[in-house]
C-alpha cells in the first residue's frame, strides 16, 4: 500500500512536471502571443500542482490566486489589446540565442549551487505537529521575519504609487465627474414642468381647415 | 478487505460523492432558472412560465433539452480550439469549487484546511472562460464584453478577498467547518459574524453579485449595448455551459454568504432553549441559501444596470477602502477579545 502511493505520487509528479516543462517551451515556441500567455498560465498551474505534491498547499494556492488568477489575466488583457507585429520580434531569435544560452547555463549552475548548499545543511524542520502549513507560515512571517515582511510590503506600495505617478498625466480636455453631485441631482434642476391647457380647435375652425 | 481493494473502494466512493454533489447542483440550476423566471414574472405582474408541467416547473428542463439539441455555430474566423475550450474553462472551476463547500457539519467532499484559499483559487480561474470566449470568437461585441468582464471581476475579487480576510481573522481558520463552528454560541444570531463584520457582509454579497456578472453589474453581457457580450457567438450546448457556470456560481455565492457571515447550518435561535428550533441542521443552511438566491433575483428585477465607470468607482473607491479599514477593525476585535468565537 505505501509502495502503491509512492508510485502514484511519482507518476503524478512526472505528469505535472512534464506539463510544466512542455508548456514553458510553448511560452517561447508559440507564434500567437495569446497562445504563449495561455501556455504560461499552464506552466504556473502545473508548478502549483507540483507544490501541492510537496505539501506546500499555501504556496501552491497562493500561486494560483495571485499569478494565474490576477497577474496573468492582466497579461492576457494587455496582449489581446496590443496588435503586435511578430516578424521583427522573431528576427532577433538567432542573434540573441548565445546570450540566452549563456543566461540559461548560469541559472542552471545557480540552481545546482542552491541545491548543494541546501543538501549540506540540515533541512529546515517540517511543520510542527498539529499546526497546518498556513499557521506555520503565518507564525514565521509575523514573528521571526516581521521586519523583512513589512519592508517588502512597503517596497511594493512604493512601486504601486510610482506606477500610478508615471501613468497619471493631466489632460487638458479632461472632463471630470463628481459622483456626489451626480447622485444629488433632482428632477427639478433638469426639468421644468410647464402647465398648459389642452388646445383643441373649435369644430367650425376645423371644418374650415379641411375645406381649404 | 485487502489494501488494493480499499484503494479502489475509496476511488469509487469519492466518485459517488462527486456525482452526489454535481447532479443535484445541475438540477438546482435548472430549478433556479425556473424560480428566477417565476419571481421576475411576479414582480413584473405577469405569470412567468406556466404551461409545461405543474406551475411550469418542467419549462427549465424543456429549455435544457432545446439547448442541447440546437446546432453549434462556429464563426469562420474564430480560433476553433480556444473557442471550444472557453466554455469548459468557465464550467470546470465552477464545479470544482464545490469540493470544499460544506452542506452540514462534516458533510463535505474535501474537508481541507486551506478551504477558503481553494475557493479563491477556483473562482479566480473562472474569468479565463469569459476572456477567452471573447477573444476566440473574433467578434467586436464579444471582445468588448470580455474586456469589461475581466476588469470588473478582477476589481471585485480584491474587495471580496478582503471581506474573506476579515472572516478569517475572527474565525482563526481557513476551514469552512471551523468558520461555522466559530460562530456558535449562546446569543442566537448575534453570535454570527454579520454583526461585527456588518459592512463586510454587504461588501461580500454585492461583490458576489458583481463577480457573477449579474444585474445590476451585467455590463459584460449588456444586451442593450453589446448584444450578449462575451457569449454572443455561442449557441447550443456551448452556450448552455456558460449558463450553467453562471448559475452554479450564483448558487455558490448564496451558499458562502450564509456560511461566512450567517452561521451556516447553525440555528438563529442557538442557545435560547427553544427545543428543535435551537438545533443546528442542514435545513437552516437551506433556508438561508434560498433567501440569498432569491435576493439575487430581487436585485435583478429592481435595479437598472450600472454604468461602467460607476462599477469601477464602487469597487475601487468605496469597497476597497472600507475593506482595508475593516480588516484593521477585525484585527482589533480579535486582539482585544471584543468578539468571542466558538462556545
Amino acid at each position: 500500500m505505501p509502495m502503491n502511493h509512492a508510485i502514484f505520487q511519482t507518476v503524478c509528479f512526472l505528469v505535472f512536471a512534464g506539463a510544466a516543462a512542455l508548456s514553458a517551451l510553448g511560452v517561447i515556441g508559440f507564434k500567437n502571443t495569446v497562445h504563449a500567455v495561455l501556455s504560461l498560465v499552464l506552466t504556473f498551474f502545473s508548478a502549483a500542482c507540483v507544490w501541492l505534491l510537496l505539501q506546500a498547499e499555501f504556496l501552491a494556492l497562493a500561486l494560483v490566486v495571485v499569478y494565474v488568477g490576477a497577474v496573468m489575466v492582466l497579461f492576457l488583457f494587455v496582449v489581446m489589446m496590443l496588435d503586435i507585429e511578430l516578424e521583427p520580434l522573431r528576427e532577433g531569435f538567432i542573434r540573441y540565442l548565445p546570450v540566452g544560452i549563456g543566461a540559461a547555463v548560469i541559472m542552471l549552475f545557480e540552481m545546482l549551487g542552491i541545491i548543494g548548499v541546501r543538501a549540506m545543511n540540515v533541512p529546515a524542520g517540517p511543520n510542527p505537529a498539529g499546526a497546518s502549513n498556513i499557521e506555520w507560515l503565518g507564525q514565521a512571517l509575523f514573528t521571526h521575519f516581521l521586519l523583512p515582511f513589512e519592508i517588502a510590503a512597503l517596497i511594493l506600495t512604493v512601486g504601486l504609487v510610482a506606477a500610478v505617478v508615471l501613468a497619471l498625466r493631466t489632460r487638458t480636455f479632461s472632463r471630470r465627474q463628481d459622483p456626489a453631485r451626480q447622485s444629488a441631482v433632482r428632477a427639478a434642476t433638469r426639468l421644468r414642468m410647464v402647465k398648459m391647457p389642452a388646445v383643441k380647435p373649435a369644430p367650425a375652425a376645423a371644418e374650415k381647415e379641411t375645406a381649404t | 478487505m485487502t489494501p488494493a481493494h480499499s484503494d479502489v473502494f475509496i476511488f469509487f466512493l469519492t466518485l459517488a460523492k462527486i456525482l452526489a454533489i454535481a447532479v443535484p447542483l445541475i438540477i438546482a440550476v435548472a430549478l433556479y432558472v425556473w424560480w428566477e423566471r417565476k419571481v421576475i414574472g411576479w414582480m413584473h405582474v405577469r405569470m412567468g412560465p406556466n404551461k409545461i408541467g405543474p406551475f411550469g416547473l418542467l419549462q427549465a428542463f424543456a429549455d435544457v433539452v432545446k439547448l442541447l439539441i440546437k446546432e453549434i455555430v462556429t464563426p469562420t474566423n474564430a480560433n476553433r480550439f480556444l473557442y471550444f475550450a472557453a466554455p469548459l474553462l468557465a464550467v470546470i472551476p465552477a464545479l470544482a469549487v464545490w469540493a470544499v463547500v460544506p452542506f452540514d457539519h462534516g458533510v463535505v467532499l474535501a474537508d481541507i484546511n486551506a478551504g477558503v484559499l481553494f475557493l479563491l483559487a477556483m473562482t479566480s480561474l473562472g474569468v479565463y472562460g469569459i476572456i477567452l470566449a471573447g477573444w476566440a470568437s473574433n467578434s467586436r461585441y464579444a471582445m468588448l464584453g470580455a474586456m469589461r468582464s475581466a476588469a470588473q471581476v478582477i476589481s471585485y475579487e480584491i474587495a471580496m478577498g478582503m471581506a474573506l480576510v476579515c472572516v478569517l481573522i475572527l474565525a482563526g481558520s481557513l476551514n469552512f467547518s471551523a468558520i461555522v463552528a466559530a460562530q456558535a454560541g449562546h446569543k442566537g444570531l448575534f453570535d454570527w459574524f454579520w454583526l461585527p463584520l456588518l459592512p463586510m457582509f454587504f461588501v461580500y454579497f454585492i461583490s458576489g453579485v458583481a463577480e457573477t456578472n449579474r444585474l445590476p453589474f451585467d455590463v459584460a453581457e449588456g444586451e442593450s449595448e453589446i448584444v450578449a457580450g462575451f457569449h454572443v457567438e455561442y449557441s447550443g450546448s456551448a452556450f448552455a455551459l456558460f449558463f450553467l457556470a453562471e448559475y452554479a456560481n450564483m448558487i455558490l455565492v448564496s451558499f458562502l454568504a450564509p456560511i461566512l457571515f450567517l452561521g451556516g447550518w447553525l440555528s438563529p435561535f442557538q442557545g435560547w432553549h427553544l427545543g428543535w428550533l435551537s438545533q443546528p441542521g442542514w435545513w437552516w443552511l437551506a433556508v438561508k441559501v434560498f433567501v440569498f438566491a432569491t435576493a439575487f433575483l430581487w436585485i435583478r428585477a429592481t435595479f437598472p444596470r450600472y454604468r461602467y465607470d460607476q462599477i469601477m468607482r464602487l469597487g475601487w473607491k468605496v469597497f476597497i477602502p472600507i475593506a482595508i479599514v475593516w480588516i484593521f477593525v477585525a484585527g482589533c476585535l480579535r486582539y482585544f477579545g471584543w468578539v468571542t468565537t466558538g462556545h
